[in-house]
C-alpha cells in the first residue's frame, strides 16, 4: 500500500466524482484576487548542514534576559529529571491516546496529574488538561452556563486581559458576552459593583486569584455573592501560589481553572503550556475535555480507563459538552513530573521564596523617586504592578541593553485602565543580586 | 420481543405518557425497547420541578455506557415531579421502564398534543419499521 496521499491520479479520480475539472474549479468560490500565484521569493534548497547553519544563526539572535515578566507564564526552574523522563519513548508523544486502555502508563500519569491538580485546587475532580489557561477559563465559562442554563458571565476587570479576550472569543460564538466588573482603589474587585451586576440570568462570575495585578483577592465573600444569586464562582489561579495561600476550593469555588505552565514546562517564548481545569463533584457531567478514572478488571487488579466520554464529540457530536477531546499530554506528564519531585513542601518553599524575592523588591523600589506601587496596601504574593512616571517602554528598553527583562509593560493593556507602569514578577529562580540590578535598571 | 403496554401514549423519540389521577398530569419515562437498545443506564439528568417546556424540547438526558441521548418532552408542560430515586439508582430504568423507572410528572399545557402522540399499535409499527 502506498503511504502517498492525493496522487494525481486520485486527484483526477476524485475530480471526476465531484464533476469538476481541477483545482480551480473546485474552489471556484474563491475569487482570483485571492488566490496566490507561486510562491513569494523561496530561496534555493539548502544541504542538511547548511540549513542547520542557517538555523543556528537565526537561534541565536535570541537574548537571554534575566526575567521579572510574569502576566499568566512564570520563569521556574524545570530540574533536568523532567526533561529526562518525559523523552522516555513509552511517553514521548504531544497526543492524548485514541486506543486508550492499551496505554495504562499513560492513563496513570493522567490520574495521578488530576489527583494533583485536585489537591492543589482543594476541588473535588480534575480533566486530563486543557490548551492553556485562558481557553480552560473560557470552557469554565461555557460550563457554568450549561451548569445553570443562564445566559450572562461576569469577570473581574482584574482578570488577565488575555483571558478575557479568548474566554469573550468563545461566548461570542454562543451569542453572549463578558461584562467587566471594576477593580476597586484597594485593588479588589469592587463587591457594591459586583451585587449590581448580579442578576437572575448571571451564569457565573470569574475571578482571578491572585489577580492580574498579583493582589490577592478575598475569594469567600465573593463566592457567597456570586452563589446566592445562583451563579457559579470561577477562579482563574496562579498554582504556584497556591503551595501558600488557602485553595479556591477551600474558599467555596464552583470550578477552578490555572495556567500549568510554572510545573514542568519552560518559558519557550509562549508555548506549549497546559491548562488545569477542576470542579465539584456535581459538575462533572458538565465538565469539558478527557477524565481518566480508576477500575478494577475481572482479575480485580487496578486499571485505568478514559472515563464519561459519551459527553465527547466523537460520540456526542454536536451536543458535546465542549469541542475539545484531547489533551495536553506531554506537557501534563511535565508537570506531574516536576510536581511529584517537589511535593507539597518544595512547592510551598518554590512559592515561599518567590514571595520573599517579591516583598524584597517592593522594599527597595518603594524607596525610588517616580516609582508608585499600583495598589499599595493590597496583599500579594510574588507578582506586584509599579506606576513609574518614566514611560514604561523606556525603561524595558534599558533593561534589554542590560540583560534585564524588567517586567510587563501596563500600557500593552489598555482596556485594564491603569495607569502607565511595569507589572513585575518573582520566582525562585532570582536572586538579591539579580533583584538590586532590576531596581538599578527601573531607578534608571 | 420488547412490552409496549397498552393504553399508554408514545413518541417516535421512544418517549411514553402515561394518565394519571389527576386529569392534566402525566407521568413520562423511556420505553422497553428504548432501554433495550441504550443497555446499562448510568446516569440519568432530570429538570428541576418548576421547569417549563414546549412539546419536544429537550427536558433532560440519559446517560448509557455507550451512549447519552436526550430526552424529548411529549407535551408542553410545566414539570410537576421528578423521580429522585434515578439519582441513587438509575438502572431503574432498564429494570422497570414503565414503573419505578419513570422519570417526570409533567401538567400538561395543552391537551390536543395528546392527539398527536402515537398508540401502542402505531409504536409497535414504528420500532419494526
Amino acid at each position: 500500500m502506498s503511504f502517498v496521499p492525493h496522487s494525481d491520479a486520485d486527484r483526477r479520480e476524485m475530480f471526476a466524482k465531484v464533476g469538476v475539472s481541477d483545482m480551480r474549479e473546485l474552489y471556484s468560490d474563491v475569487p482570483d484576487s485571492l488566490i496566490q500565484k507561486g510562491l513569494p521569493e523561496m530561496p534555493d534548497a539548502l544541504s542538511e548542514w547548511e540549513a542547520v547553519r542557517a538555523i543556528q544563526e537565526m537561534a541565536s539572535q535570541n537574548h537571554s534576559l534575566v526575567c521579572f515578566a510574569g502576566a499568566g507564564q512564570y520563569d521556574h526552574f524545570v530540574p533536568a529529571a523532567v526533561d529526562h523522563l518525559i523523552r522516555r519513548s513509552e511517553f514521548y508523544t504531544a497526543y492524548t491516546p485514541y486506543q486508550p486502555e492499551v496505554s495504562q502508563g499513560t492513563l496513570q500519569v493522567i490520574y495521578e496529574f488530576q489527583t494533583m491538580v485536585c489537591e492543589l485546587t482543594g476541588m473535588d475532580v480534575a480533566n486530563a488538561s486543557m490548551y492553556d489557561g485562558p481557553s480552560a477559563a473560557a470552557e469554565a465559562a461555557v460550563m457554568a452556563r450549561a451548569v445553570t442554563r443562564r445566559d450572562r458571565v461576569l469577570a473581574a476587570g482584574s482578570l488577565n486581559p488575555h483571558y478575557r479576550k479568548v474566554t469573550d472569543t468563545y461566548l461570542r460564538g454562543q451569542g453572549s458576552e463578558l461584562q467587566g466588573i471594576p477593580t476597586g482603589p484597594d485593588g479588589l474587585l469592587d463587591r457594591d459593583a459586583l451585587a449590581k451586576a448580579l442578576g437572575d440570568d448571571v451564569a457565573c462570575l470569574i475571578v482571578q486569584y491572585p489577580n492580574f495585578f498579583g493582589v490577592v483577592e478575598e475569594i469567600e465573600p465573593l463566592a457567597e455573592l456570586a452563589q446566592k444569586a445562583g451563579a457559579l464562582l470561577v477562579v482563574v489561579a496562579d498554582p504556584v501560589t497556591l503551595g501558600l495561600l488557602r485553595s479556591p476550593g477551600e474558599l467555596g469555588a464552583d470550578i477552578v481553572v490555572a495556567e500549568g505552565q510554572p510545573f514542568g514546562n519552560p518559558l519557550s517564548f509562549g508555548g506549549p503550556v497546559v491548562g488545569l481545569f477542576a470542579a465539584k463533584q456535581k459538575y462533572v457531567r458538565k465538565m469539558p475535555g478527557r477524565i481518566v478514572g480508576a477500575t478494577v478488571d475481572v482479575e480485580d487488579r487496578r486499571g485505568y480507563v478514559l472515563t464519561l466520554q459519551t459527553r465527547e464529540q466523537q460520540i456526542r457530536r454536536d451536543k458535546a459538552t465542549s469541542n475539545i477531546c484531547t489533551n495536553q499530554g506531554l506537557n501534563a506528564l511535565a508537570a506531574t513530573i516536576h510536581l511529584a519531585l517537589l511535593g507539597r513542601e518544595g512547592l510551598r518553599e518554590v512559592a515561599e521564596v518567590s514571595a520573599r524575592n517579591a516583598h524584597y523588591a517592593r522594599g527597595k523600589l518603594e524607596a525610588l523617586d517616580g516609582v508608585e506601587l499600583v495598589y499599595p496596601d493590597a496583599p500579594f504574593v510574588r507578582e506586584f504592578a509599579v506606576k513609574t512616571t518614566e514611560n514604561s517602554r523606556a525603561i524595558l528598553e534599558r533593561g534589554f541593553s542590560a540583560g534585564i527583562l524588567a517586567g510587563v509593560s501596563l500600557s500593552r493593556f489598555p482596556s485594564l485602565g491603569a495607569p502607565d507602569g511595569l507589572l513585575l514578577a518573582f520566582t525562585e529562580k532570582r536572586n538579591q543580586e539579580e533583584i538590586d540590578r532590576l531596581v538599578d535598571v527601573i531607578a534608571g | 420481543m420488547s412490552d409496549i403496554p397498552e393504553g399508554l401514549k408514545y413518541t417516535e423519540e421512544h418517549e411514553y405518557v402515561r394518565e394519571t389521577e389527576a386529569a392534566d398530569e402525566f407521568v413520562v419515562g423511556i420505553t422497553d425497547y428504548a432501554q433495550g437498545e441504550l443497555g446499562d443506564v448510568v446516569f440519568v439528568e432530570l429538570p428541576s420541578p418548576g421547569d417549563s417546556f414546549a412539546r419536544m424540547d429537550v427536558f433532560g438526558t440519559i446517560e448509557a455506557v455507550k451512549a447519552v441521548s436526550d430526552l424529548y418532552s411529549p407535551l408542553s408542560g410545566e414539570v410537576v415531579a421528578i423521580n429522585e430515586a434515578l439519582n441513587d439508582d438509575p438502572a431503574l430504568v432498564n429494570s422497570d421502564p414503565y414503573g419505578e423507572g419513570w422519570m417526570v410528572r409533567i401538567r400538561a399545557r395543552d391537551m390536543s398534543e395528546l392527539d398527536v402522540l402515537l398508540s401502542d399499535t402505531d409504536y409497535s409499527g414504528h420500532i419494526e419499521a
